[in-house]
């Protein structure tokens, strides 16, 4: 079969069994490059699993997943970010113990490949500071570099989760809940900041805000039960019965 | 500030043998460089090796054996025994870093008990009896040091170097992802790395280190004994890094003061001094979470903060 790059990100058939329960079942999915998918769904519909299959957080049971048409469906996290797709985690992941540059520069140094010198001084990866205050200054934290992690708020700590993702320069973005547990205020400046740096990228996101999913995706699948109940543009699942019915209280527009 | 510090221990090292028994200080020493080996992982990686008495008793043995059966120099008899250890580090690290937590604990405790009885058994390590008669050959073959007192300035000068050696290793570009493994060791992990590769080469380090201090303890006592790899040294070197300090480099430095300095006061009550160990951990547990440098550290900066104030 001929490989077929029209698509960043395939998903065919994959399932993922937990003893007898199949928590993801026969998924098929197609991402187009330079697009914006995102997966929703009722709570236990399979969307954080079918995620982790994705990221090879979670190695399925069945089924092949192609990242630019390359079968990964055998290789590990570290391989597939290495390979160009990086994830994101749904509770913050940043460094807490590090300053926002050194957060950065973790990152920064998995495509310089010294990180294996332990005879080098620090000093020797200084270098690669100013990539990171470009990075911090995409984001909007080039005024603290040198603040612990843990110091920042909630919403800018996303913003640096994103920032060290965007150090790999990954072609393809995997983004877990990106807004979750967000107040009102910082929802607006991260979906913004997803927008900007979805350009010549593909980006996929679970997200419950449904319209973070309305503003932000070009294609929208419903997961339900393990099983994709629809495909489509977010007017499309919007209006569409079954969607409808999944969420029992219906889908409010945006 | 840090540099008189520095400055001030130099000199108060330099000076110490004129005032206290050598091999008391050389004992201080050996438990310095065990407990800051023991400190890169608990401290900076997050590993809690429950079996690092492995990596000092065999060196101790093996650093023993080169020298009492070849003619080498001391420093080659050190680095023998320091590399054997080490080779032991990097295999019990591929088998154990898999897992973490209590299972990573467990593993090494195993290793180390299995490695215990092996040198039990070994012909050349005398058994019971322990290997004596380790002789303290000259350095670079030509320096004659092996009185006490002159022993001393060598026994410090491989403590600096190996302190030295732990300290680019903690500020390196290896180490900057040791800390972040310690932190979120999923997220290095999404970021391309192989968590477990650093581990294994942490672990191999900490034993070279642990070897260090086992080859030096060999030649400080002229003798090596199974007392050096058994669990309850194991134990020690995790009160001396808690005492002192986790995550700090001078912390475990200054807990293995504390203890082989306590232990040796109290010698003449016996069996309490055990009981002395187990009640100064639980205050430290209690009262002085960060270990005495750490809540040292603490308070200068909140005096500072008071001065700026």
């Amino acid at each position: 079969m001929a490989e077929n790059r029209d698509y960043a990100l395939e998903a065919r058939g994959i399932g993922k069994q937990f003893g007898a329960f199949w928590a993801v079942k026969d998924v098929d999915l197609k991402i187009p490059q330079g697009s914006i998918h995102a997966l929703i769904g009722p709570n236990g519909a399979g969307k954080t699993t079918c995620f982790n299959l994705l990221t090879k957080t979670l190695q399925p049971s069945t089924g092949q997943i192609l990242l630019n048409g390359e079968d990964i469906s055998a290789l590990r996290t570290s391989e597939v970010a290495r390979r160009g797709m990086v994830r994101s985690f749904q509770i913050s992941a940043t460094f807490t113990d590090m300053t926002v540059l050194e957060n950065v520069r973790v990152a920064l140094q998995s495509k310089h490949g010294h990180a294996y010198r332990f005879w080098s001084p620090i000093s020797s990866i200084y270098n690669l500071d100013a990539r990171a205050m470009e990075l911090l200054a995409d984001v909007g934290l080039a005024d603290v570099p040198h603040l612990k992690a843990a110091e920042l708020s909630y919403g800018r700590k996303r913003a640096l989760e994103i920032a060290t993702t965007l150090a790999l320069d990954p072609k393809v973005m995997l983004l877990d809940e990106p807004t979750a547990g967000m107040g009102h205020e910082d929802i607006e400046p991260i979906t913004q900041l997803i927008r900007k740096v979805s350009a010549g990228r593909t980006i996929v996101i679970v997200e419950h805000n449904l319209s973070v999913v309305s503003t932000l995706s070009d294609r929208i699948t419903v997961l339900q039960g393990g099983q994709v109940l629809m495909e489509g543009t977010y007017g499309e699942v919007s209006s569409d019965e079954r969607v409808i019915a999944a969420y029992m209280g219906g889908v409010e527009d945006a | 500030m840090r540099w008189a510090l520095i400055l001030i221990a130099a000199v108060v090292a330099l000076a110490l043998p004129f005032f206290v028994y050598p091999v008391l200080l050389m004992s201080i020493l050996c438990f310095v460089v065990f407990a800051t080996s023991f400190n890169l992982l608990l401290g900076y990686v997050g590993l809690l090796c429950f079996g690092q008495a492995m990596f000092l008793g065999l060196s101790a043995y093996v650093t023993g054996y080169v020298l009492k059966t070849t003619g080498v120099s001391l420093e080659l008899g050190i680095l023998a025994g320091a590399l054997v250890s080490a080779v032991l580090g990097a295999f019990v690290g591929f088998v154990a870093v898999r897992r973490s937590g209590i299972q990573f604990a467990m593993i090494t405790f195993a290793f180390a008990q299995f490695v215990y009885f092996a040198l039990l058994r070994a012909e050349f390590t005398g058994g019971e009896n322990g290997m004596q008669g380790i002789p303290r050959s000259k350095l670079f073959g030509v320096i004659d040091a092996s009185d006490s007192f002159s022993f001393y300035y060598v026994i410090l000068a491989i403590t600096v170097l190996a302190i030295l050696f732990c300290y680019r290793v903690i500020h390196s570009p290896f180490g900057e992802i040791l800390r972040a493994i310690r932190d979120k060791e999923d997220r290095v992990e999404s970021l391309g790395f192989r968590p477990e590769r650093f581990k294994i080469m942490a672990m191999t380090i900490s034993a070279f280190v642990a070897g260090l201090a086992g080859g030096m303890k060999a030649t400080v006592f002229q003798f090596a004994t199974l007392t050096d790899v058994s669990w309850t040294v194991s134990g020690e070197v995790i009160l001396m890094t808690l005492l002192g300090g986790l995550g700090t480099l001078s912390g475990p430095m200054v807990g293995a003061a504390i203890v082989i300095a306590m232990n040796d006061e109290l010698a003449k009550f016996g069996e309490w001094a055990l009981i002395a160990q187990g009640v100064i951990l639980i205050l430290v547990i209690l009262f002085f979470r960060r270990g005495v440098v750490g809540e040292a550290g603490a308070l200068i900066r909140r005096l500072r903060e008071r001065k700026a104030d």
